[in-house]
């Protein structure tokens, strides 16, 4: 017997495999720490436990002792200490692991009753498999597959429920799919705080409905949707629209604010279908609001730019960028950098308004936050803007200041990065008195006004890294490919870098990092390959003193954001 | 494995004149040539065709003329040569079919690709992709020999419905049977 | 007419029957390639060229037929062969590639003008052979000029300057001497025995028809029937001349492509088929006067009691017109070539070519000793009978 490392650890045995597990682990958790699959539905890792679906029954044992002296009973045949399994079996998510438990997963009792489960969960189950949007992700499938009889002995009528009840805006539901397992009421109450789900009646009129008058409309409620082990749930952005099986995933970021949830991108030959969250249990667990879901439209939405244009006509890239190289060398320059940039763009961004002698500029985007996954900051990467030293102390609110220096003749040029200058608070009247270069990936009334405009790409279409509210640093992955005319943000910084008289540095997120790393104290002992999937804590004391506008959010507190330093105020 | 020589046959005498020989052949043709043709005058003539044919896929119809495909796009996945392409959609409202909820919006066979295995025949949950006995295909460029959703319905026609799967589902829905 | 065309100058009356033959033999040998191509499908069970018709024909009553025929077919290609592109390869000699299909033609046409091919009773009662020149050496000049046609196949092999096409002139000239041999052998016997000894000598071919019309059981009789092995060796030797199958070595598509004209295309490539034909018509022709009695109906009935029976049955003495006459015995010469020509196919479809080493074994080993066996034992049996 493998004896536990710390007191804190405790030996269970799965299968005969010996494990040690922290204490309070349940029984699921622990076998899933030896690869063994235990089946489930209500079961969420996130979520309370009700123990309502029954799949998860295992075999349980105890190490057998004297009940007189205490003294473990040794089994004469084996030489090792018998164990008492318990006669009936036990459900695994709901039973925690205590020392030298004994969970048998493989017995016939088990497989007995898995299928016993499996053929109550599916007597009343519609045959929508075909037109169900969970087909292929939905665990009923898999395992009746895995766990099931294979064949039906229900001849009687199937029970017929509402099909197609609006819940909310955004999800539609199947009464007839649901199997009762409770997820969504579980997380509706106690993660999303809005307590609107439940079921009414009884036996087979059991249904899931919102409470009257209510409605499932929150921003978490398409969490309903994933956590949803069956087809009961759906969104109606995605109803219908692919099969899960066709859809590629890249992992992402939600740009949305800087809470950075950790995401999935669904797409299929270069169109998103769906955006879902990524577990990641120190940002998000395994959640996302419901407004971080729709940017992928953006992508296809109209106004994306589409051609470079100098003067307002087209032109190539090269001469567009030869044309904003002009704009920029001996002119007066400014640079109004990006927070929803990446950091190997604002990192380009500052190499370039250092070439320029320019002063840079943030953008802020101060907003209404949730406390929970949406932040007061909707801009996704102010820090990573502070650590590549872009800017560095935060954006005020306006560009006032630069409206000022326009004013008084001290700036020419102006490039943006994405920005829309206008929005930003800068008058018609002062863009006017600028030449102005634009990067960016929409049109808007900056890139009507601006000499230069060079098409770049969305968050979907490239490669790079967003510093979170936490200073943890992420990565996001190209997930389709930009539109024909528009170059990666990455080249045309570059570029225009080179073009400017600056030195030659990498257009990808590869050959750029060793530069990364070497300019960036922050980041010097990092290369973007070696960023894991789940982010990257970043030392966040030299920025310790900025009031950052973040409330606490999950995960995270602003006072955690300093902790060596004193807290402030 | 024993090798084993086989002798040839010696040739008789006869058959080395090569005489009786050719006789023999000059009368066997001049048989045939009597005979009638055996050709299938084809396009005016068509053959028979055998039961459980696989000719070019098609989308059929219920016997009360309803779309039976549901948009599944499991043969767009089983499809070895990726020849089928469909949009999914939804059933519009007030149909009558709308209880089936999902249907193609569009469904596009390149029969360019299609190699004929039938495989998306054998996957269709809703027996809607039948490869019928249409084996001659012709266009004049390459958008011709796609089959759009229309033209499959025009070409795969109507055959008998042994589940009417979805009425069952209506019928149980307004009917007796189930709860509420 | 008939004394119009009699009273017309000797040049005249020659020029105009040469138009009539050539105009005769040309559109003949081009329909054989159609005969062909129906007699193969019918003897594999197909229906053939059946299709082509033009437009403005559909409808008319008839033209079905020749549909069916695949006459409109034979023009379709015809016209294709005029106006399809001439493929000239860069690699040839250029003069000699395109000489090589017109000499072809040159002994195809020559050898007809010595092949009677009719016969007319003149006033006297007399049966006068047509042909365009009735020389006494006849079928040495046919002999002479038809082996001239491996010219075109040797010239067309080396000109065109490519492995296959060379090895199937080789091939075609070794396989010529080969068979020539055999082939004027084999004939010999014939004009043995109708050149009695003694009398003045003829190498006529109409001489040979005139001796096969002799009245009485062995004037009248063919020599198909009193000299079989010649025949046999002769029709062989013609197969192996005109390059047909089993023997066509030169052309020899399983193992030389296209043999000779592997390089060739369009209308030069149509004047080798047509000589291919031309030649298999004159063959032919020399084929039944030698041996099928050329333009007698039946054995032991010769043209000029033929038309005397006519003329008794009918009681019209139309029979005896020089022009109906010279038709009749015309229409029975072509229909024994047309026979001829058609056995000519029907063994193209039934035997399979042979071997390069196997046409010459044959040749030399078989058919020259038998013939010269042959020509042996008749010019015995021949002193005997008549010395």
């Amino acid at each position: 017997m493998i004896q536990p490392a710390s007191p804190d650890l405790i030996t269970v045995n799965v299968d005969g495999k010996e494990i040690a597990v922290p204490k309070g682990t349940n029984m699921i958790e622990a076998a899933r720490r030896v690869g063994v699959d235990v089946p489930h539905y209500c079961y969420h890792s996130k979520l309370s436990i009700v123990g309502n679906c029954r799949m998860c029954l295992v075999e349980m044992g105890m190490p057998a002792v004297d009940p007189a002296s205490k003294a473990p009973v040794i089994d004469p045949a084996t030489g090792k200490q018998r164990v008492n399994w318990s006669p009936r079996p036990t459900i695994a998510c709901a039973t925690n692991a205590s020392p030298g438990l004994h969970i048998c997963t493989t017995s016939p009792m088990v497989k007995e009753c898995r299928e016993g489960v499996m053929e109550f969960l599916l007597i009343n189950h519609p045959l929508d498999c075909p037109i169900c949007d969970q087909a292929g992700e939905c665990k009923l499938q898999e395992q009746s597959t895995g766990y099931g009889r294979g064949y039906s002995r229900f001849i009687e009528q199937k029970n017929v429920k509402p099909k197609r009840t609006l819940l909310g805006p955004r999800v539609m539901l199947d009464d007839e799919r649901c199997i009762l397992c409770s997820r969504c009421i579980r997380f509706s109450k106690e993660v999303a705080k809005d307590d609107v789900l439940g079921f009414v009646d009884r036996g087979s009129y059991s249904t899931l409905t919102c409470y009257p008058g209510k409605k499932l409309e929150n921003n978490y409620s398409l969490n309903t949707v994933d956590i949803c082990p069956v087809g009961a749930l759906t969104s109606t952005d995605f109803r219908f629209k692919m099969r899960v099986w066709f859809l590629k995933q890249t992992n992402s970021i939600d740009t949305e604010t800087s809470v950075g949830v950790n995401t999935v991108v669904w797409s299929r030959e270069g169109v998103v279908y769906r955006i879902t969250p990524r577990e990641n249990g120190s940002v998000n667990d395994t959640w996302m609001p419901d407004s971080g879901r729709t940017l992928y439209k953006q992508i296809r939405e109209g106004g994306r730019l589409e051609a470079a244009r100098v003067s307002g006509s087209v032109a190539d890239l090269e001469s567009a960028v030869k044309a904003a190289a002009a704009l920029i060398s001996g002119a007066k320059v400014a640079v109004v950098g990006s927070g929803r940039s990446s950091v190997e763009e604002q990192f380009l961004t500052r190499k370039l308004a250092a070439r320029a002698g320019a002063e840079a500029y943030l953008v802020s985007r101060v907003g209404q936050g949730d406390n929970l996954l949406v932040s007061t900051d909707k801009n996704p990467n102010v820090r990573g803007a502070l650590v590549t030293g872009l800017i560095s102390e935060l954006p005020k609110p306006s560009l006032g200041a630069l409206g000022e220096r326009i004013d008084s003749g001290s700036v020419t040029t102006v490039v943006s990065v994405g920005e829309d200058l206008l929005a930003a608070g800068l008058s018609a009247s002062q863009l006017a008195k600028v030449s102005i270069v634009y990067l960016g990936t929409h049109d808007n009334a900056t890139s009507g006004l601006a000499k230069v405009v060079i098409p770049t790409l969305t968050v979907f279409e490239k490669h790079g890294t967003f510093v979170n509210q936490q200073f943890r640093i992420q990565r996001f992955a190209k997930a389709v490919p930009g539109p024909s005319g528009s170059s990666d943000d990455l080249v045309v910084l570059s570029k225009l870098l080179s073009a400017a008289g600056g030195e030659a540095l990498g257009a990808d997120v590869g050959s750029l990092w060793p530069s990364i790393a070497s300019e960036v104290p922050a980041l010097s002992t990092m290369a973007y390959s070696n960023i894991p999937d789940t982010g990257l804590l970043l030392d966040s004391s030299p920025w310790s003193t900025l009031a950052f506008a973040e409330e606490a959010t999950l995960h995270f507190k602003p006072a955690a954001a300093a902790p060596k330093e004193a807290p402030r105020g | 494995m024993a090798v084993i020589q086989v002798q040839r046959k010696p040739l008789s005498l006869a058959e080395r004149t090569y005489i009786p020989q050719v006789i023999g052949g000059l009368l066997t043709t001049i048989k045939y040539f009597f005979r009638p043709s055996e050709t299938l005058q084809y396009p005016e003539q068509r053959p028979a065709i055998p039961p459980g044919y696989r000719g070019v896929p098609t989308l059929v119809m219920d016997p009360h003329g309803r779309e039976k495909c549901v948009s599944c796009q499991l043969c767009e996945f089983v499809c070895p040569p990726k020849a089928i392409r469909i949009t999914p959609g939804s059933v519009a409202q007030g149909a009558g079919v709308d209880h089936v909820e999902k249907a193609p919006q569009a469904f596009d066979i390149d029969m360019l690709r299609c190699i004929y295995c039938g495989l998306c025949e054998e996957v269709c949950p809703e027996e809607a992709i039948v490869l019928q006995n249409q084996f001659s295909m012709s266009g004049y460029g390459r958008s011709e020999m796609v089959n759009h959703k229309d033209r499959l319905y025009e070409l795969g026609g109507t055959l008998p419905d042994k589940h009417f799967k979805w009425d069952k589902k209506k019928a149980a829905e307004t009917g007796a049977g189930g709860h509420h | 007419m008939a004394n119009f065309f009699f009273g017309l100058p000797l040049m005249v009356q020659g020029i105009a029957k040469g138009l009539a033959v050539i105009l005769f033999i040309f559109p003949v040998a081009a329909a054989c390639s159609m005969a062909e191509r129906k007699v193969s499908a019918w003897i594999q069970r197909r229906p053939g060229p059946n299709r082509t018709i033009p437009p403005f024909f559909v409808g008319i009553p008839g033209a079905s037929i020749l549909q069916r025929l695949g006459i409109f077919q034979l023009a379709a290609d015809g016209g294709k062969f005029f106006f399809k592109e001439e493929p000239l390869p860069n690699h040839v000699h250029k003069f000699y590639f395109i000489l090589a299909p017109f000499i072809a033609m040159i002994p195809a046409f020559t050898t007809v003008t010595v092949v009677p091919f009719g016969a007319y009773l003149d006033p006297e009662g007399k049966v006068i052979p047509i042909m365009l020149a009735n020389v006494d050496i006849g079928i040495l000049a046919i002999f002479a000029v038809a082996s001239l046609g491996v010219y075109s196949l040797i010239l067309a092999g080396w000109a065109s300057n490519s492995k296959y096409p060379f090895l199937g002139g080789v091939r075609a000239s070794a396989q010529l001497i080969s068979y020539e041999l055999s082939m004027t052998l084999s004939v010999l016997p014939v004009f043995l025995w109708v050149n009695e000894p003694g009398s003045s000598g003829s190498l006529s071919l109409a001489r040979v028809v005139e001796f096969q019309s002799h009245a009485g059981f062995w004037g009248g009789t063919w020599f198909l029937f009193t000299m079989p092995l010649s025949a046999a060796i002769f029709m062989i030797a013609l197969f192996a001349e005109t390059n047909r199958q089993p023997f066509d070595m030169p052309e020899s598509e399983a193992d030389l492509v296209g043999g000779f004209h592997t390089e060739y295309g369009a209308f030069k490539w149509s004047l080798f088929f047509v000589a291919e034909y031309a030649n298999m018509i004159v063959g032919s022709a020399v084929f039944a006067l030698l041996f099928l009695g050329g333009w007698n109906l039946l054995p032991w009935l010769p043209l000029s009691s033929l038309l005397e029976d006519l003329h008794r049955l009918t009681g019209s003495a139309l029979w005896l017109n020089p022009l109906v006459s010279g038709v009749l015995s015309i229409a029975i010469f072509v229909a024994k070539v047309l026979f001829t020509i058609f056995f000519f196919m029907w063994v193209r479809w039934t035997v399979p070519r042979f071997r390069y080493d196997q046409v010459m074994r044959i040749g030399w080993k078989v058919l020259l000793p038998l013939s010269i066996a042959n020509l042996v034992a008749y010019t015995v049996g021949i002193y005997f009978l008549q010395g």
